[in-house]
């Protein structure tokens, strides 16, 4: 089966929320140097701490940018600890394909940023931000 | 079919390889040649019988195999310098390209100092670009880059208004690795001596390709990688004139390399050993050996007459294609690299490298995606990377129509 189901296209054509926001409460960028895919996520969570808004923006190839797309609507609503349980296993369920080892980096480059925003939120170190 | 496809078709028997099938059973297309060739037979088998029936180490043993060793070691030695053109001693035996740029420019360091100037292009490849950022900095020294024009051929007037009496290397590729370019090397060499500048050269993309003789292109210096021509990893040669060499610190201290050696000090060995520190990799050599025997077999104006058919055949068609932008300049301005964008065509969308290889490879067809190991020309070229498909010798006709037909297809999937 190939990996470039209907989903991944459409949402690599037409990503959703694909905007930046201006006072994110959450935000952070990084990029796999590998292959130079970027992706910057940002947050902005309601007084009960779950995910109100939430845009992203980014340049890559069409595993990356439909991975972040889908990531944003899955994130909808979801606290932080729900967001922090998920896994590269989450991942690769919610784009419903089959990746070889180098094209799992495109795909989860979105969780990496999302644990990163996370980190950075609870006042962790974390890298220059792209 | 015309003669030279029957003797591609005669050349391909000797690489099992590309017999084989990948992913579902479909047959290989290898089109990733610039990043590392397929090796023949006969040099798989001279380095299975070199370790078979002779191994042992060489230039100290009084034994047989250690004297049989030595003798294979250096008459591959003999062989490359001989390729390039060069004398015994000015040929050293290293295990890539970046290994040689690497030797050349802290080799040099000695002698550089805070106001000099070292002249690079835009289209260097990390390896030729890395080492002299690194000495820049420690040493005060600024780099300058000559422009290509349209990112196609090299600007001689930049190169003229880049390249003064400050200059003390000019380093530059012989071949583009991303546009394919083939530089200028004599106009370039001219004009750095003029100056008083020495000369760098970057092979990795020439030397597997095209017959060339360092004497004539006049270059102090010039690196290439053995597994780019049929050899293994981690075998390579830097040639470099005998006074420069001379002059050049080595890096690698220890066996081997040492004339002689006291509690105190020590001096260093005659060329090229100065710079062979340690066990070499001997069986590595004697396949490159090989390579450059089969390679001069097929006579180089022959390799090069190969590849020239090839690639003017692929831009051709490619050039039919109106989703496709190909990099670089025209067929007979390049060697066999032809980098690339599916961008779609009017109203398609942009589909990324990495995703026309991943759709390619499903149809056995490997080719690379990326940024080659260029990023400022990436940036500068404002692409996030390139498709690259590059030729060797064993490539067919046949091979590149699947392609094209291929990559029409993944136009479909995207638009």
């Amino acid at each position: 089966m190939s990996i470039y189901q209907d989903q991944i296209i459409d949402h690599y054509k037409y990503p959703r929320n694909f905007i930046s926001l201006k006072n994110p409460t959450l935000e952070y960028g990084d990029a796999n140097p590998v292959c130079g895919d970027e992706i910057h996520l940002y947050i902005q969570l309601d007084n009960q701490e779950k995910v109100e808004r939430i845009g992203f923006q980014g340049k890559g190839c069409a595993i990356s940018m439909a991975s972040a797309s889908l990531l944003t609507e899955l994130l909808e609503e979801m606290t932080i600890s729900e967001m922090k349980k998920l896994t590269n296993e989450d991942i690769k369920e919610m784009l419903g394909i089959s990746l070889t080892p180098v094209r799992l980096k495109c795909a989860i480059l979105c969780l990496k940023v999302l644990e990163g925003a996370i980190h950075k939120f609870e006042g962790g170190e974390v890298g220059k931000s792209v | 079919m015309t003669t030279l496809d029957e003797q591609i078709n005669k050349i391909r028997e000797d690489f099992p390889i590309l017999k084989r099938k990948v992913r579902n059973g479909v047959s290989l297309i290898y089109l990733d040649n610039a990043a590392t060739t397929q090796k023949p037979k006969q040099v798989v088998d001279a380095i299975s019988n070199y370790y078979l029936n002779v191994n042992a180490n060489v230039h100290r043993g009084i034994h047989a195999l250690s004297e049989e060793a030595s003798e294979m070691y250096e008459s591959a030695h003999k062989k490359t310098s001989d390729f390039i053109g060069a004398n015994y001693e000015e040929l050293i035996f290293i295990k890539n390209t970046t290994e040689g740029l690497n030797i050349v420019a802290n080799g040099l360091k000695r002698s550089l100092h805070a106001g000099d100037e070292i002249v690079l292009t835009r289209a260097e490849h990390h390896s030729n670009l890395v080492p002299f950022i690194q000495i820049a900095k420690e040493k005060g020294i600024k780099i300058k880059y000559i422009d290509f024009i349209g990112f196609k051929d090299l600007d001689m007037s930049s190169a003229e208004a880049q390249i003064t009496d400050k200059t003390k290397l000019l380093a530059f590729p012989h071949m583009s690795n991303v546009l394919g370019t083939i530089t200028p090397v004599k106009e370039l060499v001219k004009l750095a001596h003029d100056h008083g500048s020495l000369v760098l050269l970057d092979g990795a993309q020439s030397v597997p390709h095209i017959p060339l003789n360092v004497k004539d292109l006049g270059v102090d210096f010039m690196a290439f990688s053995g597994h780019k021509m049929l050899a293994p990893m981690g075998t390579g040669g830097l040639y470099g004139k005998e006074e420069h060499l001379d002059e050049l610190d080595p890096q690698l201290f220890g066996g081997d390399m040492i004339k002689s050696v006291s509690y105190d000090d020590a001096s260093w060995n005659v060329l090229p050993y100065k710079f062979e520190a340690g066990t070499p990799n001997v069986g590595g050599m004697v396949g490159l050996g090989e390579a450059i025997t089969y390679l001069n077999n097929i006579g180089m104006n022959k390799v090069k007459e190969i590849e020239h058919y090839l690639t003017k055949y692929a831009m051709d068609k490619l050039s039919e294609l109106d989703f496709i932008e190909v990099y670089g300049p025209d067929a007979t301005k390049r060697g066999g690299v032809i980098s690339f964008n599916v961008t779609g065509g009017k109203n398609g969308v942009f589909i990324h490298p990495h995703d026309v290889s991943t759709l390619l490879d499903e149809k056995g067809i490997a080719i690379r995606a990326g940024h080659h190991c260029a990023q400022p020309l990436m940036n500068a070229m404002n692409v996030p990377a390139t498709s690259r498909i590059s030729f060797y010798i064993y490539n067919s006709i046949e091979e590149i129509d699947k392609t094209i037909e291929a990559l029409k297809e993944v136009q479909t999937v995207f638009n």
